[in-house]
């Protein structure tokens, strides 16, 4: 059973041994001329005003929390769509009402504002 | 040769090698393809003068950035600065291990097949944030927010169209989708309304996680330099650059094999693997197509169309899926179970 996954390590193996030889290849051949200048954050020719840690929109995390809550309830509903078949009526019935408690969720967070970006 | 090809680690190396192989060739031409076709598009010639019809143009690109200046900016974390461009490769690779290109040419036939994909596919935000957050550049830090707030809310639609087709086919195995596929027509007119949305939204929600065009405002040039890949250079952007194109082949792939009846073609004309690999390519060319005629969506509208229009639409196509299940022409077939190992010779 646990050989199905071999192909799947060798691919993850020879993915990373590309990237890695792309990576020093690079790092070999090129030139190294390091100046103050070039070594400076890139801000479209002038000089870097203030520290990188801009201050960011508080969506952003708003966005990171909607995520995690309906993904993972979109996840629960896989087990459920491939057994649907052999559920029934019953099976129907259950998803219908888990999906509704989900749109329900997600009518609180537009009435809540959670989704606007336009502001 | 049959014995000795049936020892999983000569399969696993054999299929691991041949599947990277193809796709990175694909890859790296694909990008003369579309500088070509977008030249064309726009009346001019595109690439001529490395080799015929600038065929060798990939090759040239690739000396190209590998002979340039490899720069880490002084402040920029520089262990997870240089993880992050291999580790983007590795994730846009990982979900073609699945993806099954013929009737016994599928490197790894997991019975949970898409939600490896979508794993997969999900990880791909990690290197994008690791990347813009070790910078140390204003500009890379808001693409890499924007980067993860994209990818993680296309993740959801996304995630919903893929389970219509596990709706519809009752298992989670990419092969077995293509099996019942045979037996019961293309998803995308098969389950007439349903397969054809839930198709669109899935090529909607992966094009929005792969960054393309419309859905391409991570990189946004006019706004932010160029996004996380801002700081990079030489054959560091190289890989990033690279990482976008195998993604969007491997999405191809996946939407495919899914909704498009992966290895099934029209009569005996050719094998299996060549009807899904020419699938495979006219989505990706259609990709490209959309790319060079849509303009770019503004970030908000971007989130908008998301959390608006496709969460709870994606939500109301998992119920028609069931629906259709339930009362339509699939009530009671479920996908016909993989063959016994021994009839498939070497797996």
């Amino acid at each position: 059973m646990l050989e199905t996954y071999l192909p799947m390590l060798f691919i993850f193996v020879i993915a990373l041994t590309i990237g890695a030889v792309m990576f020093f290849g690079g790092q070999l051949i090129g030139p190294k001329n390091p100046t103050p200048e070039k070594m400076m954050p890139f801000e479209c020719g002038n000089d870097s005003q203030g520290t990188a840690g801009v201050r960011l929109n508080v969506k952003f995390y708003l966005t990171a929390i909607l995520f995690v809550v309906f993904d993972i309830e979109v996840v629960f509903i896989y087990p459920w769509a491939a057994l649907f078949k052999s559920l029934g009526w019953t099976g129907f019935a259950t998803m219908l009402a888990f999906i509704a408690a989900l749109l329900i969720a997600l009518a609180y967070c537009w009435k809540k504002g959670a989704l606007e970006w336009e502001s | 040769m049959d014995a000795w090809l049936s020892n999983p680690f000569v399969h696993g190396l054999v299929y691991g090698v041949v599947v990277v192989t193809a796709l990175m060739t694909v890859t790296a031409w694909s990008i003369w393809f579309e500088r070509k076709f977008a030249g064309r598009m726009q009346s001019r010639t595109g690439p001529t003068l490395v080799g015929p019809y600038g065929l060798l143009q990939p090759l040239a690109d690739a000396l190209k950035l590998l002979q340039k200046e490899d720069i880490v900016p002084k402040d920029a974390d520089r262990v997870l600065f240089n993880v992050a461009p291999p580790l983007t490769v590795l994730f846009a690779l990982g979900a073609a291990a699945v993806v099954p290109w013929g009737p016994e040419q599928i490197a790894a036939d997991l019975d949970v097949g898409v939600l490896f994909i979508l794993a997969m596919g999900g990880m791909v935000v990690f290197p994008v944030w690791i990347a813009g957050w070790a910078s140390n550049n204003k500009y890379a830090l808001l693409g890499g927010m924007r980067s993860v707030a994209q990818g993680i809310s296309y993740e959801i639609p996304l995630v919903m169209a893929a389970l219509v087709p596990v709706v519809l086919c009752g298992s989670m195995s990419v092969s077995d989708i293509v099996r019942f596929q045979l037996e019961h027509g293309w998803l995308i007119y098969s389950a007439p309304v349903v397969g054809f949305l839930a198709f669109l939204l899935f090529f909607l929600a992966s094009l929005a996680e792969a960054n393309r065009i419309p859905f391409d405002i991570p990189e946004a040039e006019s706004e932010l330099v160029a996004g996380v890949t801002t700081e990079y250079t030489g054959m560091k952007f190289g890989l990033f650059y690279l990482a976008e194109y195998l993604h969007t082949l491997v999405i191809s792939a996946v939407a495919s094999a899914l909704f498009l009846g992966g290895w099934g073609g029209i009569g005996g004309l050719a094998p299996g693997l060549h009807w899904m690999v020419l699938k495979t390519l006219l989505l990706f060319g259609a990709i490209f197509w959309i790319r060079w005629t849509l303009l770019r969506f503004r970030a908000d509208q971007l989130m908008t169309l998301c959390w608006k229009y496709l969460v709870p639409g994606g939500l109301a196509l998992v119920m028609a899926a069931a629906a259709w299940v339930h009362w339509g022409a699939f009530a009671g077939t479920t996908a016909t179970p993989a063959p016994a190992p021994a009839e498939q010779g070497a797996r």
